[in-house]
């Protein structure tokens, strides 16, 4: 028999209480102990260079979620941040072309991506492995290995313009938090997502048409990863085929941060903003502090396997 | 009429003939114990019935009208009344109650009169009206289901199969991994399903569980029907007898 059930019954939270907590913490001590930690341009900063690794979050929770994975969104950046790139500046052709090309570019290698997982039976670690090659190479070669650079006003005020004193990416960021966070949560999209991730013959077995929503799952992921490539592009100017690197992982670290588990069935986009903000406000405190960037990527990796730890305690102690 | 009427049913997956002309009827309101050894064919049987697998011959008639296969699905199935319980219960277990209850045909309101969502309120509200017809006791619809007993995930999984208003319920050894005091709860829900005018397909091992709620016994062995009695008339002796081969 179970234990005794409590009359406070677990529902599935928002977002879990711990990462919420951590992040608390966290800002707490770096406040006592950065200089200049506490204010409201370190605030926006801290967002700021959240932005682009969150809208790979974003995309990382569906994914995971659906007990999928997607290692090759850093490389899938890059391609849409050169093909935007290429189409304005190379071809000379208007701004929303180029943003439009891109995110086809992305959504295109995510449906490769989907099609070769959910149809063909590849497994997603081997797919994402390859097309995180394959698209890097793409990038490269589009770009014969060069950025290009000075791309169009409207393009360049997306990553550089504020609006009302905050930085247009961080605009953008937190919509593309609140609309994604009521999908997942909150649609038959999102559901369904969950769903395969906890039990995919389940989903199966009432109807839920798996292989499908698995490639719209990739396609979401390469059009997030567009537009965080396009983020990426505005922010400096410049399209490069570099652009990127190992940025999978770190969306990922942020997710899991955030309560998504890596095996599916639960995830919130809301969580992976609070595992994304832990990871910003330690690189932020810790380059006030100026403590070397090799003491903030032991501290992500202890966080990232902690959160993990605190998880495996709790589902031993319910089950 | 008959709600259910298996005539000479034939299977072969390649070399092995899994069933070798079956027929048996199912009457409304009753319970059909299905049992044989495994490998007998009752899972290929329940699976042709529930359109996951072409029968080769034979014909199946559900309310006095054949099935066409091989265009029957399961979700043909499904509209014609014929719902499964898994023995795995295929329950999302991370996922709550209610969820797990409307898998697949979510309650959708329109939000801002435009984007469908779900309708969350509607969904606990109806889940919890479901579990109380069933007389089932559970916490709160907003439990993760892999938090419950397995009697109470039982539970869920018979709500859920209800919620389509099914004329036929397949149900794959529910009482299998249960606790002795939950297996009696199932029974009852089997009783309940009964009254409601719904015929039942139990497959079991549990041979007290199967003279305790069946109307009749039909006994599979080697791809045959052995013995089809009313449950009245038979022993559990005769019963193993004929599942072993001893006859």
């Amino acid at each position: 028999m179970q234990p005794p059930l409590t009359s406070h019954a677990p529902q599935a939270p928002m977002i879990r209480l711990e990462s919420v907590l951590v992040l608390l913490g966290l800002s707490l001590a770096m406040a006592v102990l950065a200089p200049n930690f506490l204010s409201l341009t370190n605030f926006l900063n801290i967002l700021l260079a959240t932005s682009v690794i969150g809208v790979l979050a974003i995309a990382a929770t569906f994914v995971l979620s659906s007990a999928g994975l997607d290692l090759s969104m850093g490389s899938v950046l890059a391609v849409a941040g050169i093909v935007t790139g290429v189409l304005c500046v190379n071809l000379g052709l208007p701004w929303f072309v180029g943003v439009l090309g891109g995110l086809l570019a992305g959504m295109l290698l995510g449906a490769v991506n989907g099609l070769l997982i959910a149809r063909a039976g590849i497994p997603a670690f081997i797919v994402t492995l390859g097309m995180l090659s394959v698209a890097r190479g793409l990038a490269l070669l589009i770009a014969d290995g060069k950025p290009v650079y000075g791309l169009p006003g409207v393009i360049t005020f997306l990553g550089q313009g504020r609006l009302l004193g905050v930085p247009m990416p961080v605009w953008l960021f937190l919509a593309l938090v609140g609309v994604f966070h009521l999908i997942l949560s909150r649609t038959r999209f999102g559901r369904y997502t969950l769903v395969i991730g906890d039990n995919e013959m389940a989903a199966r077995v009432t109807g839920i048409d798996v292989a499908r929503h698995k490639i719209r799952l990739y396609v979401l992921s390469g059009a997030l990863a567009s537009v965080a490539g396009l983020l990426f592009a505005a922010r400096v100017n410049a399209a490069d085929p570099t652009a990127g690197a190992n940025y999978e992982l770190s969306a990922i670290t942020a997710a899991v941060i955030g309560g998504t588990n890596l095996f599916g069935g639960r995830g919130t986009v809301m969580g992976s903003l609070i595992g994304a903000l832990i990871m910003g406000v330690l690189q932020n405190g810790l380059n006030l502090m100026a403590v070397a960037s090799f003491y903030q990527q032991v501290a992500i990796g202890t966080i990232l396997v902690l959160a993990v730890w605190l998880d495996r305690i709790r589902d031993r102690r319910r089950a | 009429m008959s709600l259910l009427e298996v005539k000479n049913v034939t299977k072969r997956f390649g070399a092995v003939e899994v069933l070798r002309g079956v027929s048996f009827s199912l009457e409304p309101g009753t319970v059909l114990g299905l049992l044989g050894d495994n490998g007998a064919g009752k899972s290929t049987l329940m699976k042709i019935i529930t359109g996951v697998y072409c029968l080769d011959s034979g014909q199946v008639f559900f309310e006095g009208k054949p099935i066409p296969y091989p265009q029957h699905t399961p979700r043909e199935a499904r509209e014609l009344g014929i719902e499964m319980i898994y023995q795995d219960l295929a329950l999302a277990k991370q996922q709550d109650v209610a969820a797990n209850i409307f898998l697949g045909q979510e309650p959708i309101y329109r939000w801002l009169g435009w984007w469908p969502m779900v309708d969350k309120a509607r969904m606990d509200r109806e889940a919890q009206a479901a579990i109380e017809r069933l007389g089932a006791r559970i916490p709160s619809v907003r439990y993760p289901v892999g938090a419950l007993s397995g009697g109470q995930q039982q539970s869920v999984a018979i709500a859920r199969a209800l919620t389509f208003n099914p004329k036929l319920v397949i149900m794959d050894e529910p009482t299998a991994a249960l606790a002795v005091r939950e297996v009696e709860h199932v029974l009852e829900l089997i009783r309940e399903l009964k009254r409601q005018g719904i015929g039942v397909i139990l497959i079991s091992h549990r041979l007290p569980d199967v003279f305790a709620i069946t109307d009749r016994i039909v006994v599979l062995r080697q791809g045959l029907v052995v013995a089809d009695q009313p449950t009245a008339q038979t022993t559990m002796q005769n019963v193993v007898a004929h599942i072993v081969g001893a006859h």
